[in-house]
């Protein structure tokens, strides 16, 4: 099969790719592995933040947010978007500082923030315990339902004349770009790697490898509860984070899980999770007593210096690279997908993506694959 | 060696006893206050109703039973009213949570998996309003405190539970109203040669039938529950049968098409599942003797695939036997030997039950689309069919079905057959639901 587009991975990234180099015409097709949204994409909390993040990713996600104001409108469905605000909690002074310096910086990128402080916060959360000495407020951040998303894409990429295919795992792929899965070639000019922490494996094969992880949030879900905590919230130094569904659940992650990317398969830990609650209980002493129902987890890409591989490959021509999102992928998604129908139709974007180019690895590999298989058997 | 039983039903019971004989002291978890499982619940302190009134024919094994747990509990480590939420098989480590909500870690080298078995409910519309319940859970509300759910009650099932309970229910003075057999008499009838497995356990269920109808119980065979009526509690329950649809007045109505078993555990532990045809479920694989491919992890009883208490105690029995054997220990070939033909046999009977007694897969594929499916999330069967989710997993990621308090465990086989016939495949292509731990809800503390 012949396409102008090849895309491995349909995460959000991917399918969000082949729906906007879709929309322009491009003929594309684009392999998956398991199902689309199957790992990170479809596994994380949720958030839509541009709060709290590297300075070089901030571009990115203030054009992704632009983007999640018409994302009914994107995905053809109701994802669940609640631009309902991202509160990040400080419980100690250093940390309360840390907010502040952040606050700071974001203010050039236009980015408004509110702080509380001892007494304010808990004049408006009254459920925030002892532990919470401030809170910063980024009112236009919010959460949606990772399960929805990256489905929901595909099936509007699908609409616009892309081929997604699932269960299509890659078993080789030359340069040029043959691919072959499932026993059928698939040719391109253009190679979107798009395959989350297996991105890692693509680029090494092209003489890039990078030090990529397995990251697997360790996430739990409580019973529904009566409605309290109309605001998503995070803390500094991120070993809990939180938000509560209409429902009444509060999804709550913390930690990592363990998996074994070569079957691939992942499953949460207990260790991690009494973390998480022990933490949750402390911003929010009501969760005390709460019953966990359910717990999960998947794999994403987790680079050292916590931001994604993205920009052309340096060794291979028409390689586009766009995976190692680090956890942060979910809220990205929609503007990362427009960004690499930029690069791959114009040439061009206006994102700056320099933090993100791979030649910063300097082709230092990562680690050896049996480590990935720390734990799970 | 840390040898560990989970469940202390009577396939735990007859597990832990040869274990004991063996000389090994096992670890012996149960989720309830006492021994003797579902099928031999006991009633709480102070209830004085005897072992014939409560158990009929099978008070003796009962009785024997519970003499074996009280026997039992001082030569090993009981720990009764606790959780097993999670299995890592990697580190052979179990998760438990004890009666306060205390959590703990339990290293085991082998363990046996005598989880047990729950209703296998058939959702219709209405079926969550008060006065709706399982077969099952009316059957232990009955025996443990006495109970009846209702003073008109409709049941609603197929099987030997069903008339069972209808005849204890009417011996308790509680006769049901109405008694709804989804299975023909044609069915049954070309089941019989196959029923002739076990004489007595056939004859006791015509002479269930013959008693109820004697005492002037309606039963009708072929029917089936189309939905729950009333503002706020049960008012009546409309059915239908080969000669139409019919409304009767009931104030209670209980509904379970056979057991399902509890493999949640063995799920965790990364068994091999593969789908029984007769049983319309993924069954957890295992040997004759209970062995998975798992290292260290065996099943017994209804917790592996429904067999009836008397299958139970044999499987608990060989299990032990089998673990005894892999620690290097010595067997009786003439005792496994004699385990394995009367499993055999009964193994014949169940197949026969099962083809006379099948779970009404259609009925539930076609559940009218306001059918509330998932009880927990409040999803209906319509939002399941709108979908374009292609397997159980992506319906639940997509609509929420089966991610509430029970995880599947109630909705997960009626919701497949809903799904499957949507997508016009066969049920196996529609998969089975992921678990993950917790297996039942856990304190957060």
């Amino acid at each position: 099969m012949k396409a102008d587009v090849l895309i491995i991975g349909g995460g959000g990234a991917g399918v969000s790719a082949a729906l906007h180099l879709a929309k322009r015409g491009t003929r594309v097709v684009l392999l998956e592995r398991g199902l689309i949204g199957g790992q990170a994409s479809g596994v994380n909390h949720g958030g839509v933040r541009q709060q709290g993040r590297h300075p070089a990713e901030i571009p990115l996600a203030i054009r992704s947010r632009r983007l999640w104001s018409n994302i009914q409108e994107l995905c053809g469905a109701d994802v669940e978007f609640d631009p309902c605000g991202h509160l990040k909690l400080a419980r100690n002074a250093e940390q309360e500082a840390d907010l502040l310096r952040w606050n700071e910086m974001a203010k050039g990128y236009g980015l408004e923030t509110t702080m509380f402080g001892r007494n304010a916060i808990r004049a408006d959360y009254p459920y925030f315990g002892e532990a919470v000495i401030a809170g910063s407020l980024l009112a236009d951040d919010g959460s949606a339902n990772p399960r929805l998303l990256a489905p929901a894409l595909a099936r509007m990429a699908r609409a616009a004349g892309a081929t997604l295919l699932e269960n299509h795992k890659v078993e080789a792929i030359e340069a040029g770009f043959r691919v072959l899965a499932n026993g059928q070639e698939f040719t391109a000019p253009i190679l979107l790697n798009t395959a989350g922490f297996w991105g890692g494996a693509i680029a090494a094969q092209f003489g890039e490898p990078v030090p990529v992880e397995a990251l697997n949030p360790n996430m739990l879900v409580t019973e529904p509860l009566p409605f309290f905590c109309p605001v998503n919230v995070g803390v500094v130094g991120g070993d809990v984070y939180l938000r509560q569904i209409s429902r009444g659940n509060v999804i709550f992650g913390g930690g990592r899980g363990e998996s074994d990317p070569s079957l691939p398969r992942s499953r949460p830990l207990p260790e991690p999770g009494f973390l998480a609650m022990q933490k949750a209980v402390e911003i929010i002493p009501r969760l005390e007593g709460a019953l966990i129902i359910r717990s999960w987890t998947g794999i994403d890409g987790g680079m050292p210096d916590a931001l994604p591989v993205m920009g052309w490959s340096r060794t291979t021509p028409g390689l586009l690279h766009a995976f190692g999102f680090s956890g942060h992928g979910f809220m990205l998604g929609p503007a990362v997908g427009e960004i690499l129908s930029e690069l791959v139709l114009d040439g061009r974007t206006d994102i700056p993506l320099e933090a993100f180019d791979i030649a910063r690895f300097n082709g230092q590999d990562g680690p050896e694959p049996d480590v990935w298989k720390t734990r799970l058997e | 060696m840390s040898v560990v039983v989970v469940g202390a039903g009577p396939a735990g019971v007859r597990a832990v006893e040869r274990l004991v004989e063996a000389g090994i002291r096992p670890i012996w978890i149960e989720e309830s206050p006492d021994g003797g499982g579902r099928v031999f619940q006991k009633p709480p302190p102070g209830f004085s109703r005897d072992a014939k009134a409560l158990y009929g024919a099978d008070a003796s094994r009962a009785a024997a039973i519970h003499a074996t747990v009280a026997r039992l509990r001082a030569q090993v480590d009981w720990r009764p009213g606790t959780l097993v939420w999670n299995l890592r098989p990697g580190p052979r480590l179990l998760n438990t949570q004890g009666p306060d909500g205390t959590k703990a870690e339990v290293a085991y080298d082998r363990v046996i998996l005598c989880t047990g078995a729950m209703d296998r409910a058939l959702p219709i519309p209405g079926w969550t309003k008060p006065g709706v319940t399982g077969l099952g859970a009316a059957q232990i509300a009955l025996k443990a405190q006495g109970l009846a759910i209702g003073r008109q009650v409709a049941l609603c099932g197929t099987g030997p539970l069903l008339l069972l309970l209808a005849w204890q229910l009417t011996k308790a003075g509680a006769p049901p109203a109405l008694v709804l057999e989804s299975a023909g008499w044609a069915r049954t009838l070309r089941a019989a040669p196959g029923l002739a497995w076990n004489p007595v356990g056939a004859l006791r269920g015509l002479a269930w039938r013959a008693a109820l109808r004697r005492r002037g119980v309606r039963i009708r065979t072929g029917a089936l529950p189309l939905r729950v009526e009333g503002t706020d509690k049960v008012e009546a329950l409309v059915w239908r049968d080969a000669r139409g649809e019919h409304r009767t007045e009931v104030d209670g109505v209980a509904i379970g098409y056979g057991l399902k078993p509890e493999t949640q555990l063995a799920d965790l532990a990364g068994v091999p599942f593969s789908f029984d045809g007769l049983q319309r479920l993924w069954l957890p694989e295992r040997d004759r003797a209970g062995r998975t491919a798992v290292p260290g992890v065996y099943l017994a009883g209804d917790g592996a695939s429904i067999g009836g208490s008397v299958v139970a105690e044999l499987a608990g029995t060989r299990a032990a036997l089998a673990v005894i054997e892999d620690a290097g220990g010595h067997v009786d070939p003439l005792e496994t030997d004699m385990i394995h033909r009367r499993l055999w046999l009964e193994a014949r009977f169940r197949a026969a039950l099962e083809r006379a007694f099948p779970y009404p897969a259609e009925h539930a594929a076609a559940m009218p689309d306001e059918t509330l499916l998932c009880r927990c999330e409040a999803i209906t069967a319509g939002e399941l069919r709108g979908t374009d989710a292609p397997e159980v997993n992506r319906g639940k990621a997509f609509t929420r079905i089966g991610m509430g308090r029970c995880q599947g465990r109630v909705c997960g086989p009626a919701g497949a057959e809903v799904l499957a016939a949507a997508r016009g495949c066969d049920i196996r292509d529609v998969g089975r639901l992921r678990g993950q731990m917790p297996v039942k809800p856990v304190v957060m503390a």
